[in-house]
């Protein structure tokens, strides 16, 4: 089944091309791999999905998911490291875009959140501030937020960027649990060696962007 | 002590200056961690000198101050939101050149009109003489409108200030809270600027944040302590000013830093301690 089509997005800083034609569909559960050199508009690509920049032409098409279907990972660098806030709070703060009327946390608010801290093996984290958290642990907070918002469609920009390699680990497993329990996961990545073994789908943004599956990646590399 | 405090109370302008007070320094201390957070504690600053711009034209047409503030410092505020996100001038130098303005032409219509006199006087530093019966009725009931909006928004709030990216790509409209954030700033610096003075009252919103933050890591607790610090450096300051006939905003500020400087040295002792 369907559930994104993004045709001929491009996007214009200034008079400048940050992404130009790029088109590519999914179908829900897939695992798309963005990779490519720097600025080649992997960031600015999402972004577009995500809303938060307008492409100045092409289009970016949901069909069946709604806006609060969606759930975006920035870049690490992105979030404040000096902002005062409980893991629990961050995480429950990711239940909020399922209620769209009132914003207390019920009983079943709090029971989801217990079950993805618990789900991404972080319980014990529950009451620590983030910025005592390492760069994985903090990963896995923003990861366990978004599976709060229930999202059937999952953004990440370089989830992986400045972890150490048991921590990559860790995510990736984490991630293909999420993928296996049918979340459609799109993710930016300069580490393409690593990555590519399990994404079933993978966009390579340059030149000339090449979409297809993992098969015909391999065969068009070697 | 006691009797200080009795004689202070026997006061009728003290008693509507602390209820002011007292209501104004909690909604500052509620505003005061997300515009802290978002990097908008300029915001603030500049939006008092644009009040003191405005009162410049109400004190000589002869208009109630908060009447015509308001909506002109709300104004100004929604200005600098759009100048921030929607054009190539950067935040801060928009801040300053606006209030910068706003200061000079308050400074120029005052010396053409009725001079510099004690009432412009205790508009730009404050004085808790200056409160009449109308405007407590008044701030009380604006304070209690931000209160309960803070109540109904704070977990909305508390998402869209830790990650606005989240936020906006799951569908929540943070221009919206951006804007309300703003605007309630405008107005409680308006009501505020009569005590605090338009110089000083950005201090009671970007001092309890900033103070609580130094030694609490969680977003409640920070809450909870902003507006515990706030309201106790507020009547702490007004006894010392009543005490020593000090000025009242200044002496405020001046509690606060105090405040700030001993949470700065707990959270340096606390590190250092954490190391050895």
């Amino acid at each position: 089944m369907k559930i994104l089509s993004c045709t001929q997005v491009s996007v214009k800083y200034d008079s400048t091309f940050a992404l130009k034609d790029c088109s590519f569909e999914l179908d829900a559960g897939n695992f798309l791999g963005v990779f490519g050199e720097n600025g080649t508009g992997k960031s600015t690509l999402l972004k577009s999905v995500a809303g938060l920049i307008k492409p100045n032409s092409g289009t970016v098409n949901f069909h069946g998911i709604k806006k609060n279907d969606i759930g975006y990972m920035a870049q690490q660098t992105q979030v404040q490291k000096d902002f005062p806030a409980s893991v629990y709070e961050v995480v429950l703060s990711g239940t909020l875009c399922r209620h769209t009327r009132f914003y207390f946390y019920g009983k079943n608010n709090k029971k989801l959140a217990d079950k993805n801290l618990e789900l991404l093996g972080i319980e014990q984290l529950k009451h620590k501030s983030i910025q005592e958290l390492s760069g994985g642990q903090r990963q896995r907070v923003l990861l366990a937020r978004m599976l709060c918002g229930e999202a059937k469609l999952f953004l990440l920009d370089e989830p992986m960027s400045g972890l150490d390699a048991t921590s990559v680990k860790q995510m990736h497993d984490t991630l293909k649990d999420i993928n296996s329990l049918g979340a459609t996961i799109i993710m930016v990545s300069h580490d393409i060696e690593n990555t590519a073994n399990f994404c079933d789908k993978i966009l390579h943004l340059g030149n000339n962007h090449f979409f297809g599956s993992r098969e015909e990646y391999n065969a068009r590399i070697a | 002590m006691l009797e200080l405090l009795e004689e202070l109370f026997s006061y009728s302008f003290v008693v509507k200056a602390i209820v002011v007070g007292t209501c104004v320094s909690l909604c500052a201390s509620f505003l005061g961690l997300p515009l802290v957070l978002r990097r908008y504690s300029m915001i603030g600053d500049g939006l008092s000198h644009v009040g003191f711009g405005t009162l410049a034209i109400a004190v000589p047409l002869g208009l109630s101050p908060l009447k015509v503030s308001i909506p002109l410092v709300m104004l100004a505020a929604f200005l600098l939101l759009r100048i921030r996100e929607h054009s190539k001038m950067q935040g801060d130098a928009a801040i300053a050149v606006i209030s910068c303005s706003s200061l000079a032409i308050g400074v120029i219509i005052i010396s053409l009109t009725v001079g510099m006199n004690t009432d412009v006087c205790n508009y730009l530093f404050g004085s808790i003489l200056a409160i009449k019966e109308e405007e407590v009725y008044m701030c009380v009931a604006i304070s209690a409108v931000i209160i309960a909006l803070f109540i109904f928004f704070y977990n909305k709030i508390f998402s869209v200030i830790f990650d606005e990216n989240y936020a906006k790509a799951s569908g929540t409209n943070i221009e919206f809270y951006n804007m309300l954030l703003a605007l309630l700033t405008a107005v409680i610096i308006v009501i505020g600027m009569r005590i605090m003075g338009a110089m000083l009252i950005s201090s009671l919103i970007i001092f309890p944040a900033l103070t609580s933050m130094r030694l609490l890591k969680t977003f409640k607790s920070v809450v909870i302590s902003s507006i515990f610090l706030s309201v106790v450096c507020f009547f702490v300051g007004v006894v010392v000013s009543f005490a020593y006939n000090t000025p009242t905003g200044a002496s405020i500020v001046g509690v606060n830093l105090v405040s700030f400087l001993i949470f700065c040295s707990i959270s340096f002792f606390k590190r250092k301690k954490e190391l050895l």
